[in-house]
């Protein structure tokens, strides 16, 4: 990846701090001599990210206006709005996948865990590997189910074929998928359907034991049942992980997802529990919206 | 008066269909009869001792073996410098440099008028930049002046019509990388790859099929072309096989051009020549022919996925 020389930094206070910070920051979760229990629990009202007054443009076009936004630690926050309202591109820059689309510049801060992922010499395969990603349109490598999900462990540098194999495994048992496809692992992950297809994507996102996942709209081509599935899934994964959702159906904002932030032109309208926004939304234009009078 | 206009528009659609139909039939008339002609004169050529024997008697008689073997060293040296110069320029192209760039744009147009050079003058760059400025340099300041890369050679010869080649490799392999949906190099650097692992695990892969296409085009272009090695290493006659890289060699084509033309007795050479050209002419079919299978194989076998 180019180094992202076109962001401007605001307060990029550790500027110094080298590559390894993430690096770091991720094997110390684990021995911060707390059980993990007392982990998991405190998690839930930890703040994982926050975003601290991002603007970002394409060109010169203004296409989030000073979102302020904090993500909790095990919960699953959606993201709704109509299209074009900025939701994807928000969380594109939550991964930093923006990076590779050619101008495009970021103001404000995004932090991880406190540490801001806009600084300079942020290792960014580091910093995926601790957020991954489901895309809209699922979009399995043309390879074998196997090799999709060991892919980013791969080139993560796991060589064991043992080690692969165990993870691999979990990852497929993880996304419920691992029951279906246990005796065709080799085969091409181009012939299963398209919920399972999204489900190998799912799996191949777990497999490298992300922190944060995000989603955008995993289950928008998707038939009901598949969307149950995955819905379901998503409920599961909310223990072990930290989840951000783009939807475009309200239902499923509001059957899935504890926080709710409504994006609107850019901006976010609102930004509070789900049960809030939906029953007793403050802003006039998220009670339009999410009542269905628009978008 | 409304039907006659129709009438006329009629006319002139049948005239309008009849004409491609002739065009087309001219050309197939051409084929058939250059095909033909080949065919007819040069089949009985065809035989065990034609393929391994060397010419004799003044090319009146013997074989053209020695002419096979120059043509393929050739060619095969050109692929092994012009295939992994052609890909890495392709790559820097479509994936390392800015979509718009103005080096992009500049070298592409660079690329483009390269390929319609006239390969006449590849012979005379060949002659004067690998052969007197890098064969001679290595010459003077190397082997302290002996002669032993300043002249023609199989080695320049090949760089020569690599360089001739190099734009076909560059656009089909540009053209397979463009294939390459953004979805799978989004999803592999999500994964924490870097642009060099999405590059050789993921973009590569996707492109062999093209790439290969765009290789083998080349070599059927390259075996096909003689004014580039006329200068830079083809041999009239030679009465040994080149061993060494700054050995001259024979070629099928530069064989045709002299039988035709520089043969002290053409009547008696004709048999030879239709034979040779006809060789020529199957080997580029068999060549096309390969780069169809091998990438029509390659398609089925990534939809079978590995």
């Amino acid at each position: 990846m180019k180094p992202a020389k076109d962001k401007v930094m605001s307060t990029a206070e550790d500027e110094k701090e080298s590559t390894d910070m993430l690096e770091e920051q991720r094997s110390s979760g684990e021995k911060t001599g707390m059980p993990p229990t007392a982990e998991k629990n405190r998690g839930s009202d930890r703040t994982k990210m926050s975003v601290e007054h991002l603007n970002f443009y394409y060109g010169e076009t203004l296409a989030l206006k000073d979102v302020n936004l904090s993500i909790r630690e095990n919960h699953i926050t959606g993201l709704i709005g109509p299209s074009g309202c900025g939701k994807s591109t928000f969380l594109r820059t939550l991964n930093r996948m923006n990076d590779i689309i050619p101008r495009t510049r970021l103001e404000g801060r995004v932090l991880l865990d406190g540490t801001d992922i806009y600084q300079q010499n942020i290792d960014l395969s580091v910093l995926r590997r601790r957020v991954g990603m489901v895309f809209q349109k699922s979009n399995p490598f043309p390879k074998s189910i196997f090799e999709n999900v060991a892919y980013g462990l791969k080139v993560g540098g796991l060589r064991d074929r043992t080690a692969l194999e165990e993870k691999v495994e979990k990852a497929l048992k993880d996304a419920a998928l691992w029951d279906e496809v246990r005796d065709k692992l080799h085969t091409s992950a181009l012939q299963l359907s398209g919920g399972q297809q999204q489900r190998v994507c799912i799996a191949r996102a777990l497999a490298i034991q992300p922190e944060v996942i995000l989603m955008d709209e995993p289950a928008s081509a998707l038939d009901p049942i598949s969307t149950a599935k995955i819905e379901e899934l998503i409920q599961d994964l909310k223990k072990d992980y930290t989840i951000v959702i783009v939807t475009h159906n309200m239902q499923q904002a509001a059957r899935a997802s504890d926080y709710t932030a409504f994006f609107l032109l850019g901006e976010v309208v609102e930004f509070d529990e789900t049960s809030n926004i939906f029953t007793n939304p403050k802003d006039k234009r998220t009670e339009d919206y999410v009542t269905g009078r628009f978008g | 008066m409304m039907q006659m206009a129709r009438g006329a528009i009629h006319i002139k659609g049948f005239v309008f269909k009849g004409l491609t139909i002739a065009a087309t039939a001219v050309i197939v008339a051409m084929l058939v009869l250059v095909v033909g002609n080949i065919v007819l004169n040069g089949h009985q050529q065809l035989s065990w001792g034609f393929f391994v024997k060397a010419p004799e008697m003044g090319m009146t008689a013997g074989g053209i073996f020695p002419a096979i073997f120059g043509t393929v060293a050739l060619v095969l040296l050109m692929t092994i410098a012009v295939v992994p110069l052609g890909v890495l320029t392709a790559v820097y192209l479509h994936e390392y440099a800015k979509p718009d760039s103005r080096v992009a744009r500049l070298i592409r147009v660079a690329v483009g008028n390269l390929a319609g050079v006239p390969s006449i003058v590849f012979g005379l760059f060949g002659l004067g930049f690998f052969i007197h400025f890098i064969g001679g340099g290595i010459d003077k300041f190397l082997l302290g002046g002996e002669v032993a890369w300043g002249q023609p050679a199989i080695i320049w010869a090949s760089l020569t019509l690599a360089v001739l080649t190099l734009p076909v490799v560059i656009v089909s392999t540009e053209e397979a990388l463009r294939a390459v949906p953004d979805d799978y190099r989004e999803a592999s650097l999500a994964l924490g790859g870097t642009k060099w692992q999405t590059i050789r695990k993921i973009v590569l892969p996707h492109s062999v099929p093209g790439i290969l296409t765009g290789s083998i085009l080349a070599v059927s272009r390259g075996a096909g072309e003689v004014a580039p090695i006329m200068f830079t290493g083809a041999a009239y006659f030679l009465p040994y096989l080149p061993t060494k890289l700054n050995d001259q060699f024979m070629e099928l084509g530069y064989h045709i051009f002299v039988m035709s033309t520089q043969s002290p007795d053409i009547e008696g050479t004709k048999p030879i020549l239709y034979g040779t050209v006809l060789v020529l002419l199957i080997l580029t079919f068999v060549l096309n022919l390969l780069a169809i299978l091998i990438r029509s194989r390659i398609r089925m076998a990534q939809r079978r996925a590995r």
